[in-house]
């Protein structure tokens, strides 16, 4: 938690010596509180100050990376929920693996996962995460299934393995992959040198809230920073309810033992009860989610749901200007005009599919600006639209010379006239729930 | 390090609003549903409570509405055309609290029906079932108030939730509300101030605070939920925190917004990446759902029985179980 510059002089030797080059202990606080000065040009600061200042600069809550490479980021939120500003690191989610398999059903769930991803609005969503449980005696079972997970993809390694012979042969092959391992019990001593020793971060597991804060705690204390919080609570309303305190108690309280990303791994057959407990906890803090099977339509509702939730709201999702076909268009269909914000784009689409009218939706850069802030910010304006119209060649892949543009901008028509000889320009409706209706009254083509 | 719940007691609560008229309230239900009354977000019972758990409308319909997906004529494709058969099914089956008629096919581009037509489809559906009723209507304002007029009248005294009105086009509706004793829900596009200016406007008309529904305008999945999600966050936070224009019941519409986006319906064989859309269907609406429910819905109007079947059951859970502290996974 940030402290203010007040809260910083406190901590100074108050003697306005000048040593640290600014005139005075409050000026000198205020500058370390905008993060303009730093507590190391004072040489005559306390122990106690260096400790406060040090613990209060670290991030609320840690970012924690699992697997190779850049790995998959958690972790590093500072709000409690969106609108105060963005969340930054979209949860992990995972797929579970189980020993007890057949090694040909792992094979098979690791190729659908590693084969599997889904394109919305110029983003890539993928499974980022595999979970394995070690439920099977043989600790063989467990190694084939780790290198088969090592050999086939490059995706970050969750481990959950009691038999603690086993897991260290298995992070042996995990050197330098970086993976968690989960806890199905108490934090021992062996935990934390296994850990150290292969560079693993913790998923820790607790009964209560007092033991989950009692175990952080000894980890840091032992010097490891890379944790990962398991929210006690069997059900799923314990679950929202503990991830709730634990979020909270780390961003408005400073608690340091539950500043890491939560972890959820959840339990059943049914899909429909899988997703629900997976949307309730992506939306209040869980930074992992491990799912117990792969199914693309389950993934790509959830995968849809985290891009919303994790959208920064002060930038609007983009989509790529350019000319999407709607339904089934051929030359002869109609021109729609509109903007890159991925929700008009989405809903005008939408609209004109509902129309039933099959059409080329011409999608202009205006930095994902909707229709009437693109317009009023030069965005959506005369000149900058025909010169996309003709950089996309429009004038050669449709025969008709009609082009229909939003009724909020109605005031343009005439001048993007003017700057598209041949074309004539129909002023369409303001709503796209009017677009229906709308392509039914005016001969577009 | 001794770890302390960090709680934050609101001042403010959610309005409470009760909706049907049983016998000895004035009308012919056979329950009452009320919804709100929250001191603290959803499922914060350490500081708070959610006394009244989220509520589950099912909707039928004057006229199917258009691209209806395969996926749900398999729970109804027998009496999609027979609204109060559809609602014995929701209700029946289906474990609807409420069931919203929507009166879409009064509107002039979408069969012009009149509103005697919509009179009688209202009066078979309360004939029918015994919860009480939502009625939604559309935006074409002359025609909407026309028929909202005499379904208010047909319906006087059963406190049926009137669907909607909006800052453009409320006093001919409210008012019909007053003069025959129903509950009203009060639209804006996504926006609190707007929210609050509605709500403002309808208490100047002296309409009764405990007889208001806040409706946010629900984007689906995929199609502006967030811009949903954290408006209503910021609601609820704003009206526990003691904004008496922002303290009301929420509601929200997966049902009808997920029947509108091709994820509810395109076919797998065209989209592999998509998934089965059998299922597909169903899951697009319990996200849309359930994310609205954790940032403070009250009462969701629901299409598909799958889904509806898993929020109340996960309602349940959030909503009436807070269970003891225990470990390992999130059973389903």
């Amino acid at each position: 938690m940030a402290l203010s510059g007040l809260d910083i002089f406190k901590l100074l030797p108050k003697t306005n010596c000048g040593d640290c080059g600014v005139p005075t202990c409050m000026a000198f606080a205020m500058k370390i509180a905008q993060k303009k000065a730093e507590l190391s040009s004072c040489p005559h600061a306390s122990e106690e100050a260096k400790a406060a200042l040090g613990a209060a600069s670290e991030p609320p809550v840690r970012q924690v990376k699992i697997g190779p490479g850049s790995g998959w980021e958690v972790g590093g939120e500072t709000v409690l929920f969106r609108h105060e500003k963005t969340f930054f690191h979209p949860a992990g989610i995972g797929l579970e693996i189980r020993t007890s398999w057949s090694e040909e059903e792992i094979r098979e769930c690791v190729r659908q996962v590693e084969g599997f991803q889904v394109d919305r609005v110029g983003e890539v969503l993928k499974v980022n995460l595999f979970f394995i449980t070690h439920d099977s005696r043989e600790k063989s079972a467990f190694l084939k299934a780790v290198s088969l997970i090592k050999e086939n993809s490059s995706k970050g390694l969750i481990i959950d393995c009691p038999d603690e012979d086993a897991l260290k042969e298995g992070l042996e092959l995990l050197r330098s992959d970086r993976p968690a391992v989960f806890l199905r019990r108490s934090l021992t001593e062996g935990d934390i040198q296994t850990a150290k020793a292969f560079g693993s971060s913790l998923v820790i597991t607790a009964a209560s809230l007092q033991d989950l804060a009692d175990q952080a705690e000894k980890a840091k204390k032992a010097g490891l920073s890379d944790l990962i919080l398991n929210s006690p609570g069997d059900g799923l309303g314990a679950a929202v309810q503990n991830n709730a305190i634990l979020r909270r108690s780390a961003l408005k309280k400073g608690f340091k033992p539950f500043g890491f990303p939560l972890f959820t791994r959840i339990a059943g057959e049914d899909g429909t009860e899988t997703l629900a407990a997976s949307a309730a906890l992506l939306c209040k803090y869980a930074s992992i989610i491990i799912l117990p099977r792969f199914d693309r339509a389950l993934l790509y509702a959830l995968f849809t749901l985290r891009q919303n939730i994790y959208t920064d709201p002060q930038k609007p999702i983009q989509v790529d200007p350019k000319i999407y076909g709607i339904g089934d268009p051929n030359p002869g269909s109609p021109v729609f005009v509109t903007t890159n914000f991925s929700l008009t784009y989405f809903i005008v689409s939408g609209e004109i599919e509902n129309s039933g009218t099959s059409a080329h939706l011409v999608v202009c850069d205006t930095e994902g600006q909707s229709v009437l802030t693109a317009w009023a910010g030069g965005k959506f304006v005369p000149e900058k639209i025909a010169k996309f119209i003709k950089d996309i060649k429009l004038e050669e892949k449709v025969k008709t010379r009609k082009i229909v543009i939003p009724g909020f901008v109605a005031q343009i028509s005439g001048e993007l006239e003017e700057k598209l000889p041949g074309w004539e320009v129909i002023v369409g409706c303001q709503e796209a729930a009017d677009i229906p209706s709308f392509v039914k009254s005016v001969k577009l083509v | 390090m001794n770890f302390e719940i960090p709680k934050e007691i609101s001042p403010g609560k959610v309005i409470e609003v009760t909706i049907g008229a049983t016998a000895a309230q004035g009308g012919t239900r056979s329950r009452s549903v009320t919804i709100g009354g929250s001191t603290a977000l959803p499922f914060h019972f350490f500081e708070g409570q959610n006394p009244h758990p989220p509520a589950i409308a099912m909707e039928v319909f004057d006229k199917v509405p258009a691209k209806y997906p395969d996926s749900l004529r398999e729970y109804y494709a027998d009496v999609l055309d027979d609204p109060a058969a559809m609602a014995r099914r929701c209700v029946g089956e289906f474990g609807a609290e409420l069931i919203s008629v929507r009166l879409e096919g009064t509107h002039p581009e979408k069969g012009n029906r009149t509103a005697e037509e919509a009179v009688a489809v209202v009066k078979a559906v309360l004939a029918a079932v015994g919860v009480p009723l939502i009625i939604t209507g559309h935006s074409h304002f002359e025609k909407n108030n026309e028929v909202m007029k005499k379904v208010c009248e047909a319906t006087a005294g059963e406190n049926c939730l009137i669907n909607y009105v909006e800052t453009n086009n409320y006093k001919t509706i409210a008012a019909a509300c007053l003069a025959y004793h129903h509950t009203l829900v009060a639209q804006t596009p996504i926006d609190v101030n707007m929210a609050k200016q509605l709500n403002i406007l309808l208490t100047d008309m002296n309409f009764p605070q405990d007889r208001l529904v806040l409706d946010p305008l629900t984007g689906a999945l995929g199609y502006g939920l967030e811009y949903t999600y954290s408006i209503m966050e910021r609601i609820r936070n704003d009206g526990l925190a003691g904004d008496r224009m922002l303290a009301f019941p929420m509601l929200i519409t997966p049902g009808a917004e997920c029947l509108k986006v091709k994820e509810s319906r395109a076919a797998e064989k065209d989209y592999p990446s998509w998934g089965d859309e059998k299922n597909r269907g169903a899951y697009w609406e319990i996200a849309t759902a359930v994310s609205l429910l954790v940032a403070g819905a009250d009462l969701l109007i629901m299409d598909h029985p799958r889904a509806a079947a898993v929020v109340r059951k996960k309602i349940a859970e959030i909503f009436l179980s807070p269970k003891e502290e225990s470990h390992g996974a999130v059973r389903t």
